[in-house]
């Protein structure tokens, strides 16, 4: 029992990503795929920055007194990912803009009935 | 000091040039912008390449900052071919962009492209040259961003779906490997590869890693679109530019697939992904899927440049085939396929982007009789069609004769029976082309349509040219081929 709830930031992890991954297959409407990625991409940034994490574990900041601290790099790496997600959601976004200006409508089957006519 | 920089500048000079294209507006400067940097790439690549030919494999530390702390940037001889290939093809189509885009892309538009062209690029290059895992994530992400925003800009509504379908799953792809390399931060506390490929065997043996590897191989297969997930492949480049499509076809996949071979043999090591995790057996079965699902698909297709697409997920089939054998001859086989392909179907592409401009469509039954008012243009699609097939003196011929080689080397005799039927169902589809062009009468319609300019027919018999050249005098690519497939595997022997 203690290790399940030990690990209970895995479980957030994996219940976000397992949410977004679900809206993204299940849902039709384009905008909750989009927010559905960003879910799921946040999950992992969660993943992330939770094993950077050192139990008694200080900011790294030298300073006296202190010999344990937590481990930076994976922030910093999350900082990138999180401009990266950013920018995979903007466009993602902006395409559903386009599409439904071309398409008058922002439900995928709708759109693939459309397709299908063409 | 310019030299001992090369490796930066392959990827800095196109980076730095992309928000300076995004300043000139007009459309004319945006084009002969792209296409300075985009020779200046190729020279780059040139001269890296004959370093590596040369001396051997060359690390270089960005910023100084010696490794495994800092980005190392890592060009062994598969790395060297890869660039090779992205920079040449990214150079040639470069003369083909300027008619074939003012044709299909808004004007206001025009800039857009070049820009999101030379992201592409970066990432691309990035991709290949940089020795560290997450960098390696984040050049992904540079090239499949920026060409969301190229298929998006194709010329019917369409392409704004493809490239939607192909942003979510590229994005899961991407993730999917984030998550593996963080699960193999949290086991070996270091991103460089070579250090990883140090530090992982005193792991490998925990589920953390297992699920790393697995991660991984299901993002990187996303990303180069192995059956059965390439279902964003044929929509983004059938709707996709004529160029985008010459451009993705020889590049962003192969890209993808450089990275497959990077985790196997580099990181996780031959040992790990082949003997204990099975990826091979896993890879053939998909491969070999691949081969019969999509060429069988191309038989019945009637948009051509969707037959063209579904064909390159066949021929990602051929490269994985080899891949999965796991040995020396394999692998060189692989490699060569993946340069060869490139060469094939960007001809092809650019061949279908002429077709295009002239007549509007690329449907079978709109191109009857087309050879009569586009000689040159059909020729070449039928020179590349030749080499798709594998006829002898083509570079098609080449990649079959040492898969086939490979095949049988490795005692799977079934498998060299498939690569020469699924040869057969390459000639039926490219066949059915060429009935519709050659021997079909042209409707009325049919008076009005031109040869193609110059300026898209050259590049396109280029990479023809190309073709033969490697299908007559194939020593060099062989050569290089085999000492990638050295350096990869030999990386994981040490």
């Amino acid at each position: 029992m203690s290790n399940l709830l030990g690990h209970y930031n895995y479980w957030i992890v994996i219940i976000l990503m397992m949410t977004g991954f679900y809206t993204v297959i299940a849902r039709p409407n384009l905008i909750k795929k989009v927010i559905g990625l960003f879910i799921f991409q946040t999950s992992v940034f969660i993943l992330f920055i939770s094993m950077a994490k050192i139990e008694g574990g200080s900011a790294p900041i030298i300073a006296e007194g202190i010999s344990v601290y937590s481990n930076p790099l994976p922030h910093v790496l999350i900082l990138t990912a999180i401009v990266v997600s950013l920018a995979t959601t903007a466009l993602g976004l902006a395409l559903v803009v386009r599409i439904r200006e071309a398409y008058g409508t922002t439900n995928e089957d709708e759109i693939h009935v459309q397709d299908e006519q063409d | 000091m310019l030299l001992a920089n090369l490796p930066a500048l392959q990827v800095v000079i196109p980076l730095v040039s992309a928000p300076l294209c995004l300043l000139l507006r007009n459309p004319r400067h945006a084009w002969a912008w792209a296409t300075l940097v985009s020779t200046m790439v190729l020279a780059v690549a040139v001269m890296l390449a004959q370093r590596v030919y040369a001396e051997g494999t060359i690390s270089y530390a960005i910023g100084a900052w010696a490794t495994p702390w800092g980005i190392e940037y890592r060009i062994d001889m598969a790395g060297a071919l890869m660039i090779l290939v992205i920079a040449a093809i990214g150079a040639v189509i470069m003369p083909y962009a300027r008619r074939s885009i003012r044709h299909e892309i808004a004007r206001k538009h025009i800039t857009l492209f070049y820009t999101c062209y030379l992201l592409c690029l970066t990432g691309l290059l990035g991709i290949v040259v940089t020795g560290d895992a997450f960098n390696l994530f984040v050049f992904l992400e540079i090239s499949s961003l920026s060409s969301y925003v190229l298929i998006s800009l194709g010329s019917t509504r369409r392409a704004l779906t493809a490239a939607f379908q192909y942003l979510v799953m590229g994005t899961i792809g991407a993730t999917f490997i984030l998550i593996g390399v963080g699960l193999l931060y949290m086991m070996t506390g270091t991103l460089n590869m070579t250090d990883l490929a140090e530090r992982l065997p005193a792991v490998t043996d925990t589920r953390t890693i297992r699920v790393a590897f697995a991660f991984v191989t299901v993002g990187v297969s996303i990303k180069l679109a192995l059956f059965p997930l390439h279902i964003w492949l044929p929509n983004a480049y059938t709707f996709a530019p004529s160029v985008v499509s010459a451009f993705m076809a020889a590049t962003a996949t192969k890209a993808g697939m450089y990275v497959l071979l990077r985790f196997f043999f580099t990181v996780f090591g031959n040992q790990f992904s082949f003997t204990a995790m099975h990826a091979g057996e896993i890879l053939m079965l998909l491969a070999v899927a691949a081969i019969l699902v999509a060429s069988l698909v191309s038989v019945f297709e009637n948009n051509v440049k969707r037959m063209l697409a579904y064909s390159s997920v066949a021929q990602i089939g051929y490269t994985i085939l080899g891949i999965s054998l796991a040995s020396t001859a394999g692998v060189t086989a692989g490699m060569i396929h993946l340069v060869n392909h490139a060469l094939i179907k960007g001809a092809l592409f650019l061949a279908l982007g002429c077709v295009f401009l002239r007549l509007g469509s690329v449907t079978l039954k709109d191109m009857h009789g087309l050879a009569r008012h586009m000689p040159w243009t059909m020729a070449a699609f039928v020179a590349g069609g030749l080499s798709l097939i594998g006829m002898p003196l083509t570079a098609g011929f080449i990649s079959k004769w040492y898969l086939v080689s490979a095949v049988l080397a490795a005692g799977y005799w079934p498998l060299a029976v498939l690569v020469l039927v699924s040869s057969l169902l390459a000639l039926i589809y490219i066949w059915r082309v060429v009935e519709a062009a050659y021997f079909n009468a042209p409707d009325a319609a049919m008076h009005k349509v031109k040869e193609a300019p110059a300026s898209m027919l050259i590049p396109a018999w280029l990479l023809i040219g190309v073709n033969f050249y490697v299908g007559i005098d194939a020593s060099l690519i062989v050569s290089m081929a085999q000492q990638a497939a050295d350096a990869l595997i030999g990386a994981a022997l040490q």
